[in-house]
């Protein structure tokens, strides 16, 4: 590839690919997500490559495989589009390849076996799926369209327009005013400005003159959640297109990309991206002719979550133990090297390009006044369909969970959901039909109200004592214990926490003490006041934000689900059956239909029985990992 | 640091406890505090070394525009016209607290069960994992270390509650010089006993810790 010199030279180069696009040509997009790669998706990519290679000759044109990022649906992987007869397969097997070559890719007709069905209904096109239907794609758009890999693929389909744009039409004050003016909000969790942060870090570089920087905080811990991963595994070049866009705005040269160690794929398609990029001229020096100066490193966190506060981040970035330090100053006044520093969540970055390319008031229309914009979720837990979505702000609660999540599969209502991950908090069922000015809406219909509940937002979520967060979403039903979940989290952030403050360092591991008590049916009422004082302490003693929201978790499970507290400590019973301590296994005789496979599957070999005759499960000696009521074809198993 | 001019110079007016005072320019509210004698506790902050905001200990309550915020007075600096509470109900909370976790991080300190008591504090809820142990990680050592002596000899290893102090690395290294800064400005005389091992107890002979 030719380095560009002007900016005529990137807009021929984007109509050659675009000429040499035919749209005749089949596509078949393999979804290489997380998700996706652990079904076997690398697999079916090659299959297919291969299956191509063997009918060489029969096709008018020769169709393109594409290993793209993730397209969303990750229950129903492995994933595969095909264009453009729009057609979206799931759960596709290696062996199911040769069918959708010779049937889709040669033919043009769809294998009605791999379609997606729900309740008797094929839909063919990904639009039709419910999942699909409520969706509004904007960050996410081209994640799963095109292949990462491939700059020139993602500029056909537009990747660097915006930066185009913005370095040659716009002034840099007028890109900061379209970024305020858009109401962008950081999409790692606090919510906190864009345009005013732009605006500090600009105001403070041109006080003090000298460099200022970027960083892209792509240190994504919290467990659940996968949204940054996919921006920067299926469309590395809009992350680092938002970058540029924002040093033009803030007169900045130089830039870092703080990804976790743990997202290799992520790392390796941001370098490939940065390298092509580079090559093309678009990161470097004197981008497309207009004199401006942008470089872009590529940094791998060590492995630590607190890694995601952004004074750890600098700490770490400067060659530092990344432990957080105290705020004020903030990055903005003082950030990497004692200079005015701009930390985004990777999500931020990846809206900039879109908001430059619409305008701020065309983004302003998405979303809710306050809370402008998309949101990228991961809908995981006790969830039909789990997966990453994309949706306007300020959609219901309900909609993202029952409509497009599909509520819990099998029965009625979940119990909670938890967002914004250790920092969040659990919000419960009832709160779904609640309006942010606290209306109780009509009981739930089967297809909820897009416009009526609890308004998913920034303000809204954080007016339930839980946070909107990155966007970690996981679903939970009756068979999920909140003392549990609680306490799964605080052993996270526990051992995630730097030790550097003591109410972080030790009160994490009280609170935990309090919580194992609870879970083995012991303490007292008090205790749970006292944890809730304690709490309290974290959250006002703590130095940095992971200490200071960790105990949210616990003070609102608390909040929402004292009962189920109290039926561990007073009555000794863990209502969701999780608990180990508290529960006892037995299998009912009524519903037993004497098949074995619990004694057969069972770790301790505890439950007897003959065939065709009832199963008993020996108490005593009986580890309660529940296998057999997974096993059970019947639901005999019963938990107490 | 000459980026940290702020535009506003001068002394700045708010009041502590209902108290007005006035902080000259620079001075953080723990400063001001203790130039007007109001008793803020410490244990990790030195007038010798940069703030490091470890023990919070010092928490105060400050007050402004309606809202309310708890944060560590050794490292806050005051704004005009706020209103800072040291005993307030928030910061009590936290105060009990973190006095009963330095009860359990460093039960052997003599000097730590007297600041506790002092507070009302003898007994804590906290699992106590060494019962010898003196030392609370306030860092006040390996930050006399780097910014005083500049030998650079300490360093906090691992993370969480398996953090300890050590040497860089875990091994010995001659950038020591041997001055016993860290040990004098230990508040709890955890170090102590590496000292008293060259030239004998002190506090034995005259009834005091070298501590204070």
């Amino acid at each position: 590839m030719k380095k560009i010199k002007d900016v005529s030279e990137f807009q021929e180069l984007r109509q050659t690919l675009l000429a040499a696009y035919d749209p005749d040509q089949p596509v078949a997009r393999v979804c290489l997500g997380p998700g996706c790669l652990a079904l076997g998706a690398e697999k079916v990519s090659q299959t297919f490559k291969s299956a191509l290679k063997k009918k060489k000759g029969s096709f008018k044109v020769q169709p393109l495989i594409k290993a793209t990022g993730c397209h969303g649906f990750c229950s129903q992987g492995t994933l595969v589009s095909l264009a453009p007869l729009d057609l979206m397969y799931v759960r596709v097997k290696p062996e199911d390849v040769p069918e959708i070559v010779e049937t889709s890719l040669i033919k043009g007709k769809a294998v009605e076996r791999l379609l997606y069905s729900d309740n008797g209904t094929r839909y063919k096109s990904a639009a039709e799926i419910p999942f699909y239907r409520a969706q509004q794609k904007i960050v996410l758009k081209n994640v799963g369209v095109v292949d990462p890999l491939d700059i020139q693929d993602a500029i056909r389909s537009g990747a660097y327009q915006s930066m185009a744009k913005a370095l040659l039409e716009m002034s840099p004050d007028e890109v900061l005013k379209t970024v305020e003016v858009s109401g962008l909000r950081g999409r790692g969790g606090g919510g906190f400005p864009t345009g005013y942060k732009w605006r500090r870090a600009a105001e403070n570089a041109r006080e003090n003159p000298g460099p200022a920087y970027l960083i892209a905080n792509g240190e994504e811990g919290d467990p659940g959640a996968f949204m940054d991963r996919a921006i920067m595994e299926g469309d590395p070049h809009a992350v680092i297109e938002g970058m540029i866009i924002g040093g033009f705005a803030m007169g900045a040269h130089e830039g870092f990309l703080y990804v976790r160690h743990e997202y290799p794929i992520a790392i390796q398609h941001l370098s490939v991206a940065l390298q092509q990029a580079r090559a093309l001229g678009l990161v470097g020096k004197n981008i497309l002719g207009t004199g401006f100066d942008f470089e872009l490193h590529l940094h791998r966190g060590a492995g630590a979550y607190v890694c995601g506060e952004e004074t750890a981040i600098i700490a770490s970035l400067e060659g530092r133990v990344g432990e957080p330090v105290v705020r004020p100053p903030y990055p903005v006044e003082e950030g990497l090297w004692n200079r005015p520093t701009v930390i985004n969540n990777v999500e931020t970055w990846a809206n900039v390009p879109h908001i430059v390319n619409m305008g701020a008031d065309s983004y302003t229309n998405l979303g809710v006044p306050q809370s402008t914009g998309t949101k990228i979720f991961s809908l995981v837990g006790k969830v039909k369909n789990s997966g990453l979505v994309e949706v306007p702000m300020g959609i219901s609660l309900g909609t993202l969970v029952e409509g497009i999540g599909g509520g819990v599969p099998g029965q009625g209502r979940f119990k909670a959901v938890q967002t914004g991950g250790p920092s969040g908090g659990i919000i419960p069922y009832e709160l779904r039909d609640i309006t942010s000015e606290g209306v109780k809406q009509e009981p739930a219909k089967a297809v909820p109200d897009e416009k009526k509940g609890l308004s998913v937002d920034f303000d809204s979520m954080a007016k339930t004592g839980s946070i909107m967060g990155g966007g970690g979403m996981i679903v939970m039903d009756d068979h999920d214990c909140v003392v549990d979940l609680a306490r799964y989290f605080l052993r996270f952030l526990h051992e995630e926490s730097c030790g550097k403050c003591l109410p972080c360092r030790l009160g994490l591991q009280g609170m935990l003490g309090f919580l194992d008590n609870f879970a083995r049916g012991q303490g007292t009422p008090e205790d749970i006041d006292a944890l809730e004082s304690l709490g309290q302490a974290l959250v006002d003693g703590s130095l940095c934000g992971l200490g200071r929201s960790a105990p949210n978790p616990v003070l609102t499970s608390i909040r929402y689900f004292r009962d189920e507290y109290l039926a561990h400590i007073v009555d000794h019973k863990c209502p969701a059956g999780v608990c180990r301590d508290l529960i006892t296994y037995s299998i009912d005789p009524e519903t037993c239909d004497g098949c074995g496979l619990c004694a057969k599957h069972c770790p301790e070999a505890c439950i007897s029985g003959k065939k065709k005759k009832l199963f008993t499960i020996d108490t005593a000696a009986c580890i309660r990992c529940g296998v057999c009521r997974e096993v059970c074809p019947v639901d005999a198993v019963l938990v107490a | 640091m000459s980026s940290k001019k702020r535009k506003k110079d001068g002394p700045i007016d708010f009041t502590i406890d209902g108290q007005k005072v006035q902080a000259q320019e620079g001075w953080t509210i723990l400063e001001t505090a203790r130039h007007y004698h109001i008793p803020i506790p410490t244990l990790c902050y030195h007038p010798a070394v940069h703030p490091w905001g470890s023990c919070r200990l010092c928490v105060v309550e400050i007050r402004q525009d309606g809202r309310a915020n708890v944060t560590a007075s050794c490292l806050a600096k005051p704004v005009a016209g706020i209103e800072v509470l040291t005993d307030s109900e928030r910061v009590q909370n936290v105060r009990q607290w973190v006095l009963e976790m330095l009860l359990a991080e460093c039960p052997a300190s003599q000097e730590i069960k007297e600041l506790a008591a002092q507070h009302g504090v003898t007994s804590t809820r906290f699992a106590i994992t060494d019962p010898n142990e003196e030392c609370l990680k306030c860092g006040r050592c390996v930050a006399v270390c780097n910014e005083v002596v500049g030998a650079q000899a300490l360093t906090f290893g691992s993370r969480g509650v398996k953090k300890r102090l050590e040497t860089p690395y875990r091994v010995p290294n001659n950038m020591c010089i041997g001055c016993g800064c860290c040990v004098s400005v230990c508040p709890t005389g955890a170090l102590q006993a590496r000292l008293d091992t060259v030239r004998g107890d002190i506090s034995r002979r005259t009834g005091h810790g070298f501590a204070h």
